[in-house]
């Protein structure tokens, strides 16, 4: 791998200089959260270059999708961004509905608007709890997974599994609520405000944690806009780039809630939106909770779904960023292609950016508040 | 003088913050109530999983090893990683007609990944979603299963 690397460096016209070495972080290493390969240029402990390789854990998903039909393929990408898989299955029926020109019942929309902001908690849960554990604090991770965990058994209870849902169907959600979901939700939204406090006084106010976050990876706006970055990694930069406000989907245009928006770029900005996030998410769910309308769950849909012939795109935003997917047809009952605009490959390319000059010790921490899930990077 | 201030001041702050942390751990390293960790494999006679949980798919049989599939081969169709084989024979009727009726419907369950799509595209009902789990098997022969029992037939009245 070291020789590789060499004429790699080579190539770009940047050879070695004294002094200079290369360490490999991954692909199988704990803190990049995957089978990440960053090749690491450092003079001490000062980081010069920062390249990640990536293809480790390529599943040609979109070349896959070729070969299965209009409602087969939502399932594999459950398997991209895993973490908010329920938003990545909500897009590709959002495209698939668009190409059909169906009609979803209100019913559909706010059960759809509702698991995703549950996903979109779960997701941050998870952030907030490895984001701390980058920093080796280890206790959060634990904290982090109790209001998860509540999320997960509403997702089991409703959805019949915890990560993987594969709930979304061309024409609205597979089963109805469950009974108990509007009682399960107001538990847990108890639960959450009654423990949102201990997040502020274990992490957010621990001045170690601050200095380690604050004036670190600083990402400026135009920087942010230029590399296509996207959710609150450009948020945290002061890019206002939310597709719920700008491109509303579903039913987000008739409910308030406030696109978080932090001017500094730092590690400390971008963690404050996605905490910030959370709470709007918990807005958006006590709005809908008590106002779910009767009705059908699932507007009936022929038995081979064609889509005529053109292309397609429909975008959400996922807990990571802009998803976008495009879909060309040729008339037939399988996509001709399938493209995935993923938000994680653009928020790692801006790794390299924020990571020069700054010290190896700091790289982690800003990885993480990136929130990279890498199968959604290599798809 | 002033940055000494601020450097006793920020080592005072650091140290508060850091005992405002550990506070909150005391707080649940005395409250043994609200620990919700439970410990799996012990927990197993209380662990009631809901209902719509996708375990595996099964074919429900009545008590006179008769079950609902009427070989249609709509899950086969359905099934986006080739997990489920229908084997359909021809019987003959009564009345010298033939009736298609399933030999065997083989599950793979090592490719599948519960994704409901075939329970979803069953038009009589005949296959559902089991809430197991744990498919760990030493031969991953064992994971191919044959759905319907031996000797099964269709239940009257199902076309």
């Amino acid at each position: 791998m070291y020789r590789t690397t060499e004429i790699v460096n080579q190539e770009e016209g940047q050879p070695l200089e004294d002094g200079d070495m290369i360490i490999n972080v991954g692909p199988q290493h704990p803190a990049t959260h995957g089978v990440l390969h960053l090749v690491i240029t450092l003079n001490g402990e000062t980081i010069k270059k920062v390249e990640p390789h990536l293809g480790y854990i390529h599943r040609s998903i979109e070349k896959m999708c070729e070969s299965l039909s209009y409602r087969q393929f939502i399932y594999v990408t459950s398997r991209m961004d895993y973490l908010s898989a329920h938003i990545n299955n909500h897009a590709c029926a959002l495209c698939v509905e668009k190409g059909l020109e169906v009609e979803i019942p209100p019913r559909a929309q706010v059960i759809r608007v509702l698991m995703d902001e549950l996903t979109r908690i779960a997701s941050h849960e998870l952030w907030w709890g490895a984001m701390a554990m980058d920093l080796g604090a280890f206790t959060p991770f634990f904290y982090a997974f109790r209001e998860r965990e509540s999320i997960n058994d509403i997702m089991e209870e409703t959805c019949g599994a915890r990560l993987t849902m594969n709930y979304n169907v061309p024409g609205g959600v597979m089963h109805d609520l469950h009974p108990n979901f509007q009682k399960r939700v107001k538990d847990f939204i108890q639960l959450y405000k009654k423990k949102i406090h201990e997040y502020d006084e274990m992490v957010t106010g621990n001045i170690i944690f601050q200095n380690r976050m604050k004036n670190v990876g600083v990402l400026s706006a135009a920087d942010a806009i230029s590399y296509g970055c996207t959710g609150p990694t450009a948020r945290g930069s002061g890019v206002s780039c939310d597709v719920r406000k700008h491109f509303p989907y579903e039913i987000y245009n008739q409910i308030s809630f406030d696109e978080v928006l932090e001017t500094q770029g730092d590690s400390y900005a971008r963690y404050l939106v996605r905490i910030k996030e959370m709470q709007q998410s918990i807005r958006i769910i006590e709005q809908l909770i008590d106002n779910i309308p009767e009705g059908d769950f699932l507007t009936k849909t022929k038995a081979v779904l064609k889509l005529p012939k053109g292309e397609f795109y429909s975008q959400v935003e996922t807990a990571r960023g802009e998803l976008g997917v495009y879909i060309v047809s040729e008339g037939g009952s399988t996509p001709y292609r399938i493209k995935f605009r993923s938000p994680g490959f653009s928020n790692l390319s801006v790794l390299d950016h924020i990571a020069r000059g700054s010290k190896i010790g700091d790289l982690v921490a800003m990885m993480g508040t990136l929130d990279l899930v890498i199968p959604d990077i290599d798809r | 003088m002033k940055f000494i201030t601020k450097y006793i001041k920020e080592v005072w702050l650091a140290i508060k913050s850091l005992f405002v942390g550990m506070r909150r751990t005391g707080y649940y390293f005395t409250h043994h109530k609200e620990i919700i960790t439970q410990e799996y494999p012990d927990n197993k006679d209380s662990l009631i999983l809901p209902k719509r949980f996708k375990g595996e798919v099964v074919m429900p049989h009545n008590e006179n090893n008769e079950h609902r599939c009427t070989g249609c081969q709509a899950c086969e169709i359905a099934c986006p990683n080739g997990s489920l084989k229908v084997v359909t024979e021809f019987n003959l009727l009564e009345n010298g007609r033939k009736k298609k009726a399933i030999d065997k419907l083989v599950y793979h369950l090592e490719l599948c990944t519960m994704c409901n799509l075939c329970v979803e595209a069953c038009p009589s009902d005949a296959i559902i979603m089991d809430q197991t789990f744990e498919h760990s098997v030493f031969d991953r022969n064992e994971l191919i299963k044959v759905l319907n029992k031996p000797g099964s037939k269709i239940m009257d009245g199902v076309e």
